[in-house]
């Protein structure tokens, strides 16, 4: 494809699927990387939810890549077009790699509004149809450095039609092609990379058909979409990412959408996952909680071998919180629902807690500020709870991350994997 | 939840205490003054004993020579406050969505609590543990908190007055409920705060008749409790509340007596509450008036942009309003020229910052057409005026302070008002007449 610039280095492959290595050619100047597997930065058009960009920064090691959605931007194209210069000089980003997908991955479209011309997408004011000219219209006004093509990704439920599916596969080929007849045709987007969708909903074979299609295209990289519900159990949602995988080149990232916990993440990295989208550090602030996961991967592996769970290490805050209150290891089609890798700061328990959220956390609200402190800020509504948290979690979040790509270099990964693997039974309650 | 507000009356002090400051309102002082310093000497001597012991030194850096405008360096126990100076409102132990080294990066050195809302939730026991508010929320710099009284008669609407405290029903759970001066002293101790106000019997600024003159003399009586109250007065400064409503007379019989009384500082009472501006000005200047020179002066709850001006002019030093920081969230930011209503269709392609000229962490990154249509999507937007609005009552603040200094204030005055108004047909009454009383004319 004209102007492709990203490129993706690879420098190990574990077990022959989990990949670490380097996105690098990114951005306009295309000096910017992103190392894989990689987070990108969840935001709502532009900002991360709660922050602004002084209490943004307050976190280190922030990946180089913005994503903003199409479902928040829409409604704002014509203000965009006047603009003229983009979207990421519009919002007061400088210096960050734009990413533009269609769906806010926080949220679960409703089902029944794509037609085989349009997709719809929901703002503040509403349900909004996209053509792909429009579509494309909007691409030409964000100038994002890459954007998601356009797609029928309806088919999340478990129980959707084989004939739905294979439509949905169908009609996101089409408007691939459209839209990458467009972007060739279009000045504005050179340089601009594209990445097709593969859908398929459950069914392997739509599966395997819609990778080996999109494979064909000229694409930088490849969106896995529809497997965000949680409806699917991991063991099919493993299986069917793996058959996918299998039909795409070695050579181009794979973005896993909608998938954000931390085992869910574990699992997709051993099926061939290169990227994800940081939508989770979100949902948990928005429901009053902080990540306490421990990641922590520098234990030797005999120690590793008797304790479960190294990376994904449950504490004993936890432990008492899965007890207490409903909670669910397993996948659940509510994402508002807490998992385990946090504590609930609203729970009455923390009023008098004077540690920090996670001990030994460098974040801004660890250094600063309690348990206790928190809770008084939730039960009081105040609008600090959600600045605090979500710097929180975005620090732990991506320092998962971090961690995530330190054991894959290390090669501990594997041994804490199958260890996490074996025991997977006990991160439930 | 409401623990410290179910305990009856006096609770620090014994019965014999009690019974003390009914029969000599000096003797609490002097007695305060004995204990603080441990010394045998005369009343006279005690008094000024007292001054030296409170934690809390104003110099006096200019006095406009025109106006009653002075520019002050007030030390408190956690840093200096250069006066006059704008104190933002973090009712909660937070300051609306701002975090503390955001407020601290836009220079604010004192900022304010509210004992109501912190005696509820967490409640001071817990404020106590966590080593007071500054601890609490982390707060480096100064914190004054007001007595809990005001909040109880605005915000509760079953609340009744006797002699021994406010007396009013939970919004949590209807029971009943009292604040003395005592317990309010007692729930501010615990919070550690640098200035504490003492508990005043307020009365709506628009009430007339004997309730404002009974309401005048029990906040004196109220004082007195107070200062006998105070289990820190070498780390806690007290302020007395000027009172006497609207009435010339009643207000200079309170300040009378409330300026015997050797406080580390005064506070202007009672006003602001939706009197007509040429009655609020008038009590004002007749309270610097008779303030003394060397103690603070905290006018409560003004806000507005003009007000503050012209009130520095009448010679107030410290202020304090919710007002920048509420209507930020409502996307009402803060101008030169007044207010900009950012959610207006108008902003949604300006592509200009709110102020061109502002230097606030908004303003340097953002545009009205970027606020505009982030308050759709994000909480974050909010805090992005906030930070904007603070920024201009602290930037407002320290301009004026500076031509104080530079001898230069009554031109800063007529630049400020020419930039706030369209033309000078639009100035308000009241503040010409205000600043005329200071000699300060408006073209």
């Amino acid at each position: 494809m004209a102007g492709s610039r990203m490129k993706l280095e690879l420098c190990r492959v574990a077990q022959g699927r989990s990949r670490l290595g380097v996105l690098t050619g990114l951005g306009r100047t295309s000096q910017q990387s992103l190392d894989v597997p990689g987070c990108l930065l969840y935001t709502h058009f532009g900002t991360v939810p709660h922050l602004t960009q002084d209490t943004l920064h307050t976190v280190s090691n922030l990946p180089a890549v913005t994503q903003v959605t199409l479902s928040h931007i829409a409604e704002h194209q014509e203000v965009l077009e006047e603009f003229k210069d983009g979207f990421r000089k519009f919002a007061g980003l400088h210096d960050t790699v734009l990413y533009c997908s269609l769906h806010d991955p926080a949220v679960l479209c409703p089902t029944g509004y794509t037609t085989n011309k349009t997709v719809s997408v929901w703002g503040s004011g509403g349900r909004m149809e996209l053509t792909v000219a429009k579509f494309m219209a909007l691409q030409k006004t964000v100038q994002p450095d890459w954007y998601q093509s356009m797609a029928d990704g309806e088919t999340w439920q478990s129980n959707t039609s084989r004939k739905r599916v294979r439509k949905s596969v169908d009609r996101t080929l089409t408007h691939l092609d459209e839209c990458l007849l467009v972007h060739q045709n279009s000045q504005e987007l050179e340089g601009v990379e594209v990445f097709g969708v593969v859908e398929g909903g459950d069914i392997l074979e739509e599966r395997v058909r819609s990778a080996r299609e999109t494979a064909k295209r000229p694409v930088a990289g490849f969106c896995l979409d529809g497997f965000q519900s949680g409806s699917m159990d991991q063991a099919l949602k493993t299986q069917l990412i793996s058959a996918v995988i299998k039909e795409l080149p070695e050579d181009k990232p794979r973005l896993l959408q909608g998938v954000g916990r931390p085992d869910e993440v574990l699992a997709c990295v051993e099926a061939g996952v290169d990227l994800f989208e940081g939508f989770f550090p979100f949902q948990v602030t928005e429901r009053g909680c902080a990540l306490c996961f421990d990641f922590d991967v520098s234990l030797d592996p005999e120690r590793a071998g008797r304790a479960p769970h190294a990376v994904l290490k449950l504490n004993d805050d936890q432990k008492d919180t899965v007890g207490e209150t409903q909670q669910n290891g397993d996948p659940c089609l509510d994402q508002t629902q807490m998992t385990s890798f946090e504590i609930n700061l609203n729970d009455k328990r923390y009023h008098d807690d004077f540690r920090p959220l996670v001990e030994g956390c460098g974040c801004y609200c660890c250094k600063n500020h309690q348990r206790a402190y928190l809770h008084h800020l939730l039960v009081t509504n105040e609008l600090l709870a959600g600045v605090l948290l979500m710097i929180h979690n975005t620090a732990h979040y991506h320092g998962f991350f971090g961690a995530l790509r330190e054991a894959l270099a290390s090669e501990k990964l594997d041994v804490l994997k199958r260890q996490e693997a074996g025991e997977s039974a006990s991160l439930s309650p | 939840m409401v623990k410290w507000l179910n305990v009856d009356w006096p609770t620090r002090l014994s019965t014999a205490a009690a019974s003390r400051y009914a029969q000599n309102n000096m003797a609490a002082v002097v007695e305060r003054g004995t204990v603080a310093n441990n010394t045998q000497v005369d009343q006279m001597s005690l008094k000024k004993a007292v001054s030296a012991a409170s934690p809390l030194t104003l110099r006096i850096v200019a006095e406009c020579s025109v106006t009653k405008a002075r520019a002050c360096d007030l030390i408190l126990p956690h840093s200096a406050v250069s006066t006059p100076v704008f104190m933002p409102v973090g009712t909660q132990g937070t300051l609306k969505g701002i975090t503390v080294d955001q407020l601290e990066g836009l220079g604010c050195q004192i900022c304010l609590g509210n004992t109501y809302h912190l005696g509820m939730r967490p409640g001071p026991e817990l404020i106590t543990k966590a080593n007071g508010l500054h601890g609490f929320m982390n707060w480096k710099n100064n914190l004054l908190t007001d007595s809990g009284g005001f909040q109880m008669v605005s915000l509760v609407e079953l609340s009744e007055v006797t002699e021994e405290g406010v007396k009013f029903k939970s919004p949590y759970d209807g029971k009943e409920i009292h604040l003395s001066p005592e317990k309010s002293i007692s729930i501010q101790n615990s919070l550690g705060s640098d200035i504490m106000m003492q508990l005043d019997d307020v009365v709506s600024s628009t009430v007339t008749g004997p309730r404002v003159e009974e309401a005048m003399h029990r906040s004196i009586r109220w004082l007195d409790r107070c200062i006998a109250a105070n289990g820190n007065p070498d780390k806690q400064n007290l302020f007395a509340i000027i009172q006497g409503g609207l009435n010339a007379e009643l207000r200079k019989a309170c300040l009378d007596e409330m300026t015997k009384r050797d406080v580390p500082g005064f506070a202007i009472g009672g006003l602001s509450g939706g009197e007509e501006k040429d009655d609020f000005w008038r009590m004002v200047t007749l309270s610097t008036d008779h303030l003394p020179r060397e103690k603070p002066r905290y006018l409560m709850g003004v806000g507005y942009a003009v007000d503050l001006v012209v009130c520095v002019a009448l010679g107030c030093d410290m202020f304090d309003c919710v007002f920048p920081t509420r209507t930020a969230r409502f996307g009402s930011a803060l101008v030169p020229w007044g207010s900009l209503q950012v959610k207006h269709k108008q902003y949604a392609k300006d592509f200009r910052p709110i102020d061109p000229d502002c230097q606030c962490p908004t303003c340097k990154r953002h545009s009205r057409a970027y606020l505009h249509a982030l308050f759709k999507t994000d909480t974050a937007a909010m805090h992005h005026i906030t930070i904007h609005n603070v920024a201009y009552q602290l930037t407002l603040m320290r301009s004026v302070r500076q031509s104080i200094i530079e001898g230069r204030f009554p031109e800063f005055i007529r630049t400020f008002m020419k930039r706030m108004f369209e033309s000078p047909d639009q100035y308000p009454r009241w503040a010409v007449d205000a600043l005329a009383s200071v000699h300060v004319t408006l073209e």
